[in-house]
């Protein structure tokens, strides 16, 4: 079963590699995602005959943690996936065939990231998924495009690589101690209260800065603006709701390791202050941003600094974060997808030439102004649940530096992001972009209002089943029950 | 053993500062490729058995990061047409100045550390600290693309020289899979590459700079 969830996408990568028609191919990805979202179900609810979903002695497992993000993923995979053939017919111009394939390894190697046991392997999912999505940055092939591969592939590859370095001196704080050295995640787990605590330390530092990268966390985001603001709508939001989230998962893991093993202080301490980072230097860049496509970048690194921080918080924030995962991934659904298409609509992405996107292109203009009000956390949008979660949780513990830094910086961003948005969507359009015939439709908006309907449901109710699920998941990190 | 071990090491930083005082190309990938087949085989004289698998490693270690990965950036050199890296960032003199440095700061740092007793006086740990620094460096201080896909490699190296401590640890499809993903990373960047020098008639990422807020 564990195998299965591998081997499916990777197996449908494959027959979408051989499709040979650039028209039918695209059709392939809401095939596939729909059977792979079924797949997921069933092994998330459990298959029949109990027991863990696990394969190879324990490599691969899908704990709680597991179940909420592959459950999720599976959801951003197949809402992308519906909008995909309606935008590649668009494009019909480009061979899809790089595209349509990499997107479902991409989905597999995600997967195992979810599922990996052993840190080792998790690290080579986790680097295979920077791989994987780089082709899909390039899809524009652009002089531009080419740059932000070449910045993504660059600084994913080497802060991953200090990932490893870390992942070394984790196994190296067994050796140290006189255990066995091993990267199996449970003995690690087991061990954890005898490792060496220098080399803990140490291991901790180099996999948050290593995974960090991944995530795009301030400051060694340098190559997120450049990625999202030139990969298709759709590549932006695997990247900014998927691929960051495993590399968040994965500094969960190292997470319990050190909350084990007694560093959880130190671990905490560098979460809250990245966090806060992160908000800020989002808050900076986002005031006056001209192009409205790298605003979007920098709303993610900022959510990325919100995950770390709830972590860091503790407590009952840690279901805040977790739930968090999931609403600023679909919420980023609505908002790439939507920018996608105002870009297409008027041939650019800065504010200079785009202007009333409400009247050009109602629907999608509509749709991004209420992910933005949803990203920003107003009710009764999902992300202001999990926010609020967040700052009462800091509040309760009386953490008041951190959950006023963090409402500040919220409040500062509203306004930040709100003027770019507002300048976006209203007024009259400008003359120098005439009307090229994009124009709303059902196959590139039907995609994006499901996503914005979920948002929308996670914000007026939580279902009982994911939220038991995202308890005993925050229960893995120390969350309060 | 350890004599021959300890020789092989300093022939892996020697080689280091070969790649960072060097601008023909050509000659880096050569001394990269040969640091590569020597950290091939080193596990035979770090560790007393090592299996059938550890001698699979070996080969593919070998295969990989001596042959194929250097014959596809000379492919790549080629199509490019580029031979020399002319302006780097940092002039080879005070690379190689900063590069040494860092050595001297690799070896004394590693006397700090909290080592494990059989691994106390090896020089593999400075080496692997070293070997980083200088992969850092090349990868900072240099314009060409495939110079920086270079510099990426040397530290990969730095990264498995400290992982031999560790064999037990990495299992033999993770080393594998690692070997995989380093070879991958660097074709699609050698593709990348070719599109770099397409674009713009040239390899140079001074190009890259249109991107920024």
């Amino acid at each position: 079963m564990a195998v299965l969830l591998i081997l499916f996408p990777l197996a449908m990568a494959g027959l979408t590699f051989a499709t040979p028609s650039n028209r039918r191919r695209p059709w392939l990805l809401p095939l596939g995602a729909a059977g792979y979202l079924g797949l997921v179900a069933w092994a998330v609810l459990g298959p029949p005959g109990g027991g863990p979903v696990s394969a190879f002695e324990g490599w691969l497992l899908l704990d709680a943690l597991g179940k909420v993000v592959l459950g999720f993923l599976s959801v951003l995979f197949l809402l992308c996936s519906l909008y995909a053939p309606g935008y590649l017919a668009l494009r019909a111009e480009r061979d899809n065939r790089v595209l349509c394939s990499s997107l479902f390894v991409g989905q597999a190697m995600m997967a195992l990231v979810t599922l990996a046991h052993h840190l080792g392997l998790m690290w080579v999912a986790m680097e295979a998924t920077t791989l994987a999505s780089a082709p899909s940055i390039y899809f524009n092939q652009s002089g531009r495009s080419l740059e932000a591969t070449w910045k993504y592939l660059l600084i994913g590859s080497v802060g991953i690589a200090l990932a490893l370095l870390g992942s070394l001196f984790l196994a190296y704080a067994a050796v140290r101690a006189g255990l066995q050295s091993t990267l199996l995640f449970d003995q690690l787990i087991e061990d954890a209260p005898r490792l060496s605590p220098p080399w803990l330390h140490a291991a901790f530092a180099l996999l948050f800065i290593g995974y960090g990268t991944k995530m795009g966390l301030a400051p060694m985001h340098a190559w997120k603006p450049d990625a999202y603001g030139e990969a298709p709508g759709l590549v932006g939001t695997l990247l900014a709701g998927g691929v960051t989230s495993c590399a968040f998962v994965a500094i969960l893991r190292v997470y319990q390791i050190c909350r084990a093993g007694a560093e959880a202080e130190f671990a905490r301490e560098l979460m809250i202050v990245m966090g806060i980072l992160s908000m800020a230097v989002a808050a900076v860049f986002m005031a006056r941003q001209r192009d409205f496509k790298r605003m979007l970048a920098y709303s993610s690194i900022e959510h990325m600094g919100i995950l770390v921080l709830g972590v860091g918080i503790g407590g009952l924030a840690i279901y805040g974060a977790l739930l968090h995962l999931i609403n600023n991934g679909l919420t980023k659904g609505v908002l790439f997808l939507s920018a996608g298409n105002i870009h297409r609509a008027y041939g650019s992405k800065l504010t200079d030439h785009v202007r009333g996107a409400l009247r050009r292109v109602p629907l999608s203009g509509g749709l991004f102004l209420a992910g933005f009000l949803a990203i920003t956390g107003s009710p009764p949008f999902g992300p202001f649940v999990s926010e609020f979660t967040i700052v009462n949780a800091a509040v309760d513990s009386g953490q008041f530096l951190s959950g006023g830094l963090f409402l500040l910086l919220l409040g500062v961003i509203f306004i930040g992001m709100g003027a770019t948005v507002l300048a976006v969507v209203q007024g009259t359009p400008v003359d120098d972009t005439p009307p090229n015939g994009f124009q709303d439709s059902f196959a590139t908006g039907a995609p994006i209002v499901l996503f914005l309907a979920l948002v929308l449901l996670l914000g007026l109710y939580v279902p009982r089943p994911l939220e038991s699920l995202l308890r005993d998941a925050a229960a893995l990190l120390g969350g309060r029950q | 053993m350890a004599q021959v071990l300890d020789t092989l090491v300093i022939i892996a930083l020697a080689l280091n500062f070969f790649a960072l005082g060097v601008s023909r190309i050509r000659s880096v990938i050569n001394a990269v490729a040969a640091q590569g087949i020597v950290l091939g085989v080193l596990p035979f004289f770090v560790h007393q058995e090592i299996g059938v698998r550890g001698v699979a490693l070996v080969v593919a270690t070998i295969a990989i990061k001596g042959f194929v990965i250097p014959l596809f950036l000379i492919h790549a050199m080629r199509e490019a047409n580029i031979q020399h890296e002319v302006t780097p960032f940092i002039n080879y003199m005070s690379s190689l100045l900063l590069g040494a440095v860092g050595t001297g700061l690799a070896l004394v740092f590693s006397g700090t550390l909290p080592l494990a007793k059989e691994h106390e006086g090896l020089l593999l740990v400075p080496a692997s600290l070293s070997t980083v620094w200088v992969g850092f460096l090349m990868l900072t201080t240099r314009k060409k693309a495939i110079m920086q896909v270079l510099g990426y490699l040397l530290l990969e190296n730095g990264i498995f020289l400290f992982g031999l401590l560790l064999l037990e640890a990495m299992p033999f499809l993770v080393e594998i899979g690692i070997l995989l993903d380093l070879f991958t990373g660097v074709f699609v960047m050698g593709i990348i590459i070719h599109h770099i020098s397409r674009e713009f008639a040239s390899m140079s990422t001074e190009h890259l700079t249109e991107l920024k807020d």
